[in-house]
């Protein structure tokens, strides 16, 4: 059963989290908290509907909303908000993409993600501890060399590391020249790191809220409806919503989507697997990642490892993963950090990403006017999102693409002018 | 983990020894000389991507190194069908048939 709607009006009353509100709740005990946002019931119509409530979706409607006025807009989310991609990432951010298209528009988000907690009034705990891509042959610390000197000529800050320099950062790993896969160095950006996935989310959908868009939770869409090749709305669980414009940001579902307003997209949709181990005292201070091995490790401010494996080799809904992709993964994690080869895992997960041929994601208009896109992302999306949603709530707003996403349009494949970062980016998607 | 019987083999196999092959039954355009860019690259790179029933070709690497077809459920992950290459499925209620 949804919880009952509330009426409450957003703007006037929604209280900044500040330190002296903070002394004031405490002195209450804390018993009298507002509700972070609303739960409203859905009008007939919107100017914009957004169909998915994860990070993408809910950054969306708040830039509509902060940076072009428009706030008659509504989340549409079949689950909770934040329940899934958003929620099953390992929450690493950084920007040191190879081409020249795909590092602008991540290192935009990386940008955002620096000032993001004062900027929606919410700590999304982003910390800036550091990324070490590991080289673990004479061909990964070419690649390593070539991706390096193309951040830095494109602005962004990078440097080639020696075993010695790695072993520096990263004592507990297994550095020795006998190891199986020897490491013979590391790309490392400084400004990335890691945040707090949920309140990413929980953040934007505050901040969104506030200025008067509708979330709608436990709503599920499973029609659009499309006019003379202009989309009129959407069909809901609860009834149908109209709309002058529907923005589709939905990871993995992309393609089921598409295909109720009669489209195909260049997409293919996998599950991508994580898992997080018992909290432990603080023993890994920047983010681990490995192409080679394939793993990518860190550990979280509670102290839990977080451990990310590749996608499955084959299509997917299921939220969980093949396992010999998962042990392929923990062997590479107990080859890396012997000592981690005693700790106890406490979860297990899988999100399905939507994984485009060129690895970089699908930003604009569809064929069907009024319809909007922004999928695609893959393995690599929770680092984007706030760059996503600003460059997206652009686009949707002046029915043009963002300079930024331009290179990201679904014409990319017709033109041919994919944006190659298979392979090229700094791990295996 | 997958078991997948392989057609040829006629035995059940873990999934490690075989190799995905993408969606089945694409067919390559008879002359792509006469084909607009956009319907080349609806070729190349659109696909199904089914959720629900999806016919995907599969080969068995570590083994008898043949293709074939599957018919699997993407969702429930069950294998509803297995066939050689070159014949054409049973049924199109999956939208990829041939």
């Amino acid at each position: 059963m949804p919880p009952p709607h509330n009426t409450l009006k957003p703007h006037a009353l929604m209280q900044r989290y500040s330190l002296p509100r903070l002394l004031a709740h405490a002195r209450r005990h804390h018993e009298d908290w507002q509700r972070a946002w609303r739960n409203p019931a859905p009008k007939d119509a919107y100017d914009t509907v957004i169909v998915g409530g994860g990070g993408h979706g809910l950054a969306t409607a708040y830039y509509l909303a902060k940076e072009h006025g428009v706030t008659d807009v509504a989340v549409i989310e079949r689950g909770y908000l934040g329940g899934g991609n958003t929620g099953r990432n390992t929450t690493i951010v950084r920007s040191n993409y190879l081409r020249d298209a795909s590092t602008r528009l991540y290192d935009f988000a990386l940008d955002l993600w620096r000032d993001l907690s004062r900027e929606i009034n919410f700590n999304v705990m982003f910390s800036a501890r550091g990324v070490l891509n590991l080289g673990h042959t004479l061909q990964d610390m070419r690649d390593i060399e070539r991706r390096v000197g193309a951040n830095r000529l494109n602005g962004v800050d990078g440097e080639v590391l020696t075993t010695a320099e790695v072993q520096r950062l990263v004592p507990l790993m297994n550095c020795s020249p006998t190891s199986r896969y020897p490491v013979l160095g590391a790309s490392w950006q400084p400004r990335g790191g890691v945040a707090r996935h949920d309140a990413v989310a929980w953040g934007y959908a505050r901040a969104a809220d506030a200025l008067g868009v509708d979330l709608l939770q436990q709503t599920e869409v499973v029609g659009i409806r499309v006019e003379n090749g202009a989309v009129t709305g959407v069909e809901t669980d609860l009834g149908f919503i109209a709309a002058r414009r529907v923005a589709c940001v939905v990871a993995g579902n992309s393609g089921v989507l598409a295909r109720m307003a009669g489209l195909r997209l260049p997409i293919e949709s996998r599950p991508l697997q994580a898992l997080v181990s018992e909290p432990l005292k603080p023993c890994l201070d920047p983010v681990v990642m490995s192409a080679a091995v394939h793993c990518y490790i860190s550990q979280s401010a509670k102290g839990d490892l977080v451990i990310g494996a590749g996608t499955d080799v084959y299509n997917g809904y299921g939220q969980r993963g093949s396992f010999p992709v998962l042990e392929h993964a923990v062997a590479a994690v107990c080859e890396l950090f012997p000592a981690f080869s005693r700790v106890r895992m406490n979860r297990h997960w899988g999100g399905i990403v939507d994984i485009c041929p060129d690895a970089c994601p699908v930003i604009g208009p569809s064929p069907v006017r009024g319809l909007y896109f922004n999928c695609g992302w893959g393995t690599g999306g929770f680092k984007s999102t706030p760059g996503s949603g600003y460059v997206f709530a652009d686009t949707i707003a002046n029915e043009r693409p963002h300079p930024l996403a331009a290179p990201f349009g679904l014409d990319r494949f017709a033109s041919g002018a994919l944006v190659d970062e298979h392979g090229a980016a700094a791990v295996a998607h | 983990m997958l078991r997948i019987r392989c057609p040829y083999c006629e035995e059940a196999r873990s999934e490690e020894e075989f190799a995905y092959a993408g969606e089945a039954h694409i067919r390559r355009p008879e002359d792509p000389e006469a084909l607009s860019d956009r319907e080349w690259g609806e070729y190349l790179h659109f696909r199904t991507n089914a959720r629900g029933p999806h016919r995907e070709m599969w080969v068995h690497a570590a083994g008898c190194r043949r293709y074939f077809n599957v018919l699997r459920d993407t969702v429930s992950y069950e294998i509803l069908d297995v066939y050689p290459i070159g014949k054409a499925p049973s049924d199109d209620s999956t939208g990829n048939g041939a």
